[in-house]
């Protein structure tokens, strides 16, 4: 069975400096990916490439059996690849609701609608709502997007990313600022998402990328340096020297 | 959330009737003056309503929204000096022609954002002023006068004030339904969505350029309309209607009234016109105060008078 | 062949008028970040002091070195009493704010110096035809436009590129915050810098004054083209509002100048007059439209975010 995302040879690079080295990685579907690294090592320009705010040097992209690479991104989320934004991108000026209505509208045709009020659509909201209710945030749903905390942001990220019905999603940095019992809280949530989507997770949070993944990449500079389960990976000596050593040094 | 008691509900309601009763306080005995100076508000509210649609509520700050005012103007003033006086030519032309420059404009400009943005709308409305105005055959700088108002069926009579009056109201009110509409729909979803974080709408999954040059286009031929009826308002049409600072005025309206919301800029345009009208009276050198004015506007009041009614609560 | 020399350098002066306009209007977008419509009234207010100050002193030099101070005095009480609020501040509000001022900047002025604009007189010394090649002659004093120009232009340069402050200001304008957390005073910094674009806004309408005009609203006509000049070049480059600023002027001297006739020769006398100056006028916004679709960022971006 081929793989669902499948990267050939990306690379890129920003003037002198080089963000994507070479790199390759196939997952299948279904599984839980995680990509871990040092500040710097790329991450988040390979979700970029990946979700199409970046074009690639030269390396290829396959979804779902059709090559992606040269793809706008608004055609790669109709495909059922979305992503959340490390930092907080969301539509602050308008309520947690019609943020993920907007995701759901996404994927329910064309808009060149000029008359019906979008907020009374039920084929819009009701989505919009059960996402909602998969983060938990069913209680904020009025309120202005910019009137949430952090780790609130963070919740509504996920659930937009979950309303567009993808197969496959792109996560950077999901637990970014949150504290233990938010953290948990999300790790319980991809948990159970794992179990219906196919799921790339950039991460910094050690424990979470243990808890949940089924294979890990560790990115360095750009280059996969070490690829496999996760306890291949923790005993990797080349990898503890290039990172868990001070992720380990970090947390005590 | 206000209900429908709120003091902008209130005031938007009692303004509406206001502008309605207008012409019938006139008949009994008030200024006619009040009625040429009202109805030139109404035009130009139509047109800050169109500008408010891409600006407040879309976020394109178009600086050259004058443009279509002229376009439209032009469309009346040509045909009426080639004979052509009947409306049902005119206007459906002023649209058309209005909806094409749109058209071209957004697409070029469209691609840009921020000051490029501002400067592309300026330049193409520029383009079109001096094509105009070295067009020698339709008065160039000088402006062409029209003699003869566009011609409809009877009993309609463009000439008649009163009734000039209601037609343009009749108007501005459709524009602001429409316009509401429009916003509150899926496409105005869009157009919001793309205005508070265009990226995140791309990687949500739509295509972004395509509805705001759809918005672009709309907005535009709405202020082409406006621009037909101030043709027939002034009987005269220049160049002077589409110069970068005859944009700087609407912007002005649209601002001072209040941004995203669909009435403010009937407040705007109000507001400005009566504000011009009083302070000459006082000063011909009124614009000392406007401008700091407007400064002032921007720093501290920057909802407009719509956000500073959404604050006045009952005791 | 005399006409075709006369129009370049003619074409030249104009562009470097413009590059002083533009020079000031792109350090000041590229290091504060802020859209000044009313550079144009800095533009205005210089011609207008020349023009009382010469006629009030009776000295031509006199008067023009006491209207550019004057004008860099205006520029920096501007900057502490409203510029300073408009930092970090969304576009349109600064587009707004000081489309307010232009307005505030034109009543006072016409109360002051009344509606009817003024005149500058040339000096006697500058009024004379120079021979610059053989047979060719041209106006001493548009030759002096060129050469004070291109002096202050060197001068710039030298600033910019080769001194401490110079630093400052190319670091501001590719990167503003992280000149703020090198500790650098940057409200004087801010300052300085939008006085010298206010002594050159002040300078390139002075020079044009004699030879041009001297009125009201003039800042609105020319600041359009100075923005067009800042985005072609590249907003916060003075190289390039410099090679734009030339290259525009160059267009438009020798459009206006040339390009009626070449009309003349593919369409009908009567089309061409019509046409020639609508098109002539219209070419640097094609110019500009067509930069901006091929390179959105400018010819020179400094590469600010």
């Amino acid at each position: 069975m081929p793989d669902l995302l499948q990267v050939e040879n990306l690379a890129k690079r920003f003037g002198g400096i080089v963000a994507t080295d070479d790199l390759s990685i196939a997952i299948p579907e279904g599984q839980l990916h995680a990509v871990i690294g040092p500040n710097g090592a790329g991450k988040t320009t390979l979700i970029a490439q990946l979700s199409g705010q970046l074009t690639p040097d030269s390396g290829h992209i396959q979804f779902a059996g059709s090559d992606i690479t040269a793809l706008p991104m608004p055609a790669r989320s109709a495909l059922g690849l979305a992503r959340s934004f490390q930092i907080t991108s969301l539509f602050l000026d308008l309520s947690v609701l019609d943020n993920v209505a907007l995701a759901v509208q996404a994927h329910a045709g064309h808009s060149f609608h000029f008359w019906r009020d979008a907020r009374g659509q039920v084929e819009l909201r009701d989505p919009a709502r059960a996402a909602l209710a998969r983060v938990g945030l069913t209680a904020r749903e009025n309120l202005p997007a910019s009137a949430l905390s952090h780790g609130e942001h963070r919740q509504l990220e996920l659930a937009m990313a979950l309303a567009s019905k993808p197969r496959m999603l792109l996560l950077d940095e999901p637990m970014a600022g949150l504290g233990p019992e938010e953290s948990a809280r999300m790790v319980a949530m991809l948990r159970e998402l794992k179990k219906e989507l196919t799921i790339l997770l950039v991460e910094h949070d050690m424990e979470a990328v243990f808890a949940l993944a089924d294979r890990i990449t560790v990115l360095v500079y750009g280059r996969v340096i070490a690829s496999g389960k996760p306890e291949e990976i923790r005993n990797n000596a080349q990898v503890r020297d290039a990172y868990l050593g001070e992720q380990e040094a970090v947390h005590g | 959330m206000s209900g429908w008691l709120s003091a902008r509900a209130v005031t938007v309601v009692v303004l509406l009737a206001a502008l309605a009763l207008l012409p019938v306080y006139v008949e009994l005995g008030g200024s006619r003056f009040l009625l040429t100076l009202f109805t030139r508000i109404i035009i130009l509210a139509m047109a800050a309503v169109s500008l408010n649609l891409i600006l407040g509520f879309g976020g394109m700050m178009s600086f050259g929204h004058a443009v279509y005012l002229g376009i439209g103007g032009y469309a009346v003033g040509m045909l009426a000096h080639e004979g052509i006086y009947s409306g049902f030519v005119q206007w459906p032309v002023a649209l058309a022609a209005s909806a094409l420059f749109a058209l071209v404009i957004g697409a070029l400009s469209l691609r840009t954002r921020g000051v490029y943005f501002i400067m592309l709308t300026l330049a193409f409305a520029q383009m079109a002023y001096y094509v105009v105005a070295g067009l020698a055959r339709y008065g160039g700088d000088d402006g062409l006068t029209i003699y003869k108002r566009s011609q409809f069926f009877e009993p309609i009579n463009l000439s008649n004030k009163t009734q000039f009056y209601y037609i343009c109201l009749a108007l501005l009110y459709a524009s602001i339904y429409l316009v509401w509409r429009i916003v509150n729909s899926r496409f105005g979803m869009v157009i919001q969505g793309s205005r508070s974080n265009d990226t995140r709408m791309r990687a949500i999954g739509f295509p972004t350029f395509r509805y705001k040059l759809t918005c672009f286009v709309i907005a535009g031929v709405l202020c082409g309309l406006a621009g037909a009826l101030l043709a027939n308002h002034t009987d005269f049409v220049s160049p002077a209607m589409m110069y970068w600072t005859r944009s700087g005025d609407l912007i002005i309206m649209v601002v001072l009234g209040g941004m995203g919301s669909v009435v403010g800029p009937v407040f705007g345009a109000i507001a400005l016109l009566v504000l011009e009208e009083t302070l000459s009276g006082i000063t011909e050198y009124w614009q000392i105060i406007l401008g700091p004015l407007l400064l002032l506007v921007v720093l501290f009041a920057r909802g407009g008078i719509d956000g500073l009614l959404r604050k006045v609560r009952y005791a | 062949m005399t006409l075709f020399i006369e129009q370049c350098l003619n074409g030249l002066q104009f562009g470097l008028l413009l590059f002083m306009l533009a020079a000031g209007l792109t350090l000041v977008f590229g290091i504060m970040d802020l859209v000044n419509l009313a550079h144009g009234s800095l533009y205005m207010i210089g011609a207008y002091f020349a023009a009382t100050l010469t006629a009030w002193t009776g000295s031509f030099l006199l008067g023009v070195a006491m209207a550019l101070v004057g004008t860099l005095f205006v520029g920096m009480v501007l900057e502490v009493v409203v510029m300073r609020r408009l930092y970090g501040r969304d576009h349109l509000d600064h587009v707004l704010a000081t489309f307010g001022l232009i307005l505030f900047f034109d009543e006072t002025v016409r109360l002051i110096w009344g509606p009817a604009g003024l005149s500058l007189p040339l000096p006697s010394w500058l009024n004379a035809p120079v021979q610059i090649l053989p047979g060719v002659y041209y106006s001493a004093y548009k030759l002096s436009i060129i050469i004070v120009s291109l002096a202050v232009a060197a001068g710039l340069y030298f600033l910019v590129m080769r001194t401490r402050v110079g630093m400052l200001i190319r670091a501001g304008a590719s990167n503003r915050e992280m000149v703020g957390a090198l500790g650098v005073n940057i409200k004087l910094l801010y300052t300085l810098v939008f006085g010298l674009g206010a002594a050159l806004a002040g300078l390139a309408g002075l020079m044009q004054a004699p030879i041009l005009t001297v009125q009201i609203g003039m800042g609105e006509i020319i600041i359009i083209l100075a923005f067009v000049i800042t985005v072609i070049g590249g907003i916060g480059s003075i190289r390039g509002a410099f090679v734009a600023a030339i290259f525009v002027g160059l267009v438009d001297t020798l459009g206006r100048a040339f390009f009626p006739d070449l009309l003349r020769m593919v369409l009908s006398p009567a089309a061409a007059s019509t046409a020639a100056p609508a098109l002539s006028s219209m070419l640097i916004y094609l110019l500009m439209a067509i930069v901006l679709v091929l390179k959105p960022e400018g010819l020179f971006s400094a590469g600010n975010k």
